[in-house]
């Protein structure tokens, strides 16, 4: 990526979104930016997960509907006061839908730094077969 | 470089009207912020990164949400009042059989100078990062910290 190299980085406020299903904890909820491409074999999301913890994310397919939700923890202390505030916490919420030829048993998920990437392995009937084709 | 001015701060400067007017909408916000149960928010820098900054008696707090952002890729400096906070964020090098869907997550380059209201202990400022949220603990200078003073009766 050298073109981004020389790029500076625009402040983004999170946007609040609405939930199909309103959630029990009442709470802010953002759409986290995300990056999704595929290979032959994987299909490989990417997303902006600050603040979370592993035991507060839930990745959850169900009818070919991968649902992100993910709870943020403020790490302020009760003691302190606020001087100012660009941000809010809350909970990241995102759908997906996928295509039927994501191999469910396979999917793999790792969050580091605030990242998540998830990997969902396609079926092996899925991808794609080089066809020769010959001359007649 | 743009500095963030407090414009509640006490200060002996000259306002302009439009100052006032926005320390008028920050009030309506709050007011406003009052029903609907959310925290009232100061109009953002635009700077990335958007921090919040909180205090303590003791020490200034200045977060930021910089996923996947390397702590070595960070270069903080403090001086006097001032906290400049730059760094890069690049995001690593994908298969180059990828094909993309979506690509909303951003690289490149930040560099930001946040003002703070008192004088800092330049000497024991510590920055940490956790779940790709970076804290930085800014103690203020003693000089700049409330004291108790006793009342004593004659």
């Amino acid at each position: 990526m050298t073109e981004s190299e020389t790029k500076s980085l625009q402040a983004k406020e999170k946007k609040e979104v609405a939930t199909p299903a309103e959630l029990t904890r009442p709470g802010l909820v953002f759409n986290p930016a995300v990056d999704i491409f595929e290979t032959d074999r994987e299909l490989t999301l990417l997303a902006d997960l600050p603040g979370v913890k592993t035991k507060d994310l839930k990745i959850d397919l169900n009818d070919n509907v991968l649902t992100i939700t993910a709870e943020e923890t403020s790490l302020e202390q009760p003691g302190e006061k606020d001087v100012f505030r660009e941000f809010q916490t809350g909970t990241y919420y995102r759908q997906f839908s996928l295509s039927d030829t994501i191999d469910q048993s396979k999917i793999e998920a790792v969050l580091k730094d605030g990242v998540l990437r998830l990997t969902l392995p396609k079926v092996e009937a899925a991808t794609p077969r080089k066809i020769a084709v010959k001359v007649g | 470089m743009i500095i963030r001015r407090f414009s509640d701060w006490p200060t002996w400067d000259w306002r302009s009207p439009l100052d006032e007017l926005e320390r008028m909408r920050r009030e309506l916000d709050r007011l406003t912020g009052d029903f609907t149960g959310r925290v009232f928010r100061l109009p953002s820098a635009g700077v990335f990164p958007l921090v919040n900054v909180t205090e303590d008696q003791n020490n200034f707090y200045v977060r930021a949400e910089l996923p996947g952002v390397k702590t070595d890729a960070l270069d903080i400096s403090v001086t006097g009042e001032t906290l400049t906070l730059s760094g890069e964020r690049t995001l690593p090098e994908e298969s180059e059989k990828a094909s993309y869907h979506r690509r909303e997550r951003e690289a490149g380059s930040f560099s930001r100078v946040i003002s703070l209201p008192a004088r800092l202990d330049v000497d024991k400022v510590k920055a940490h990062a956790e779940d790709g949220v970076l804290t930085i603990v800014l103690p203020k200078a003693e000089s700049a910290k409330p004291r108790q003073i006793a009342v004593k009766s004659s």
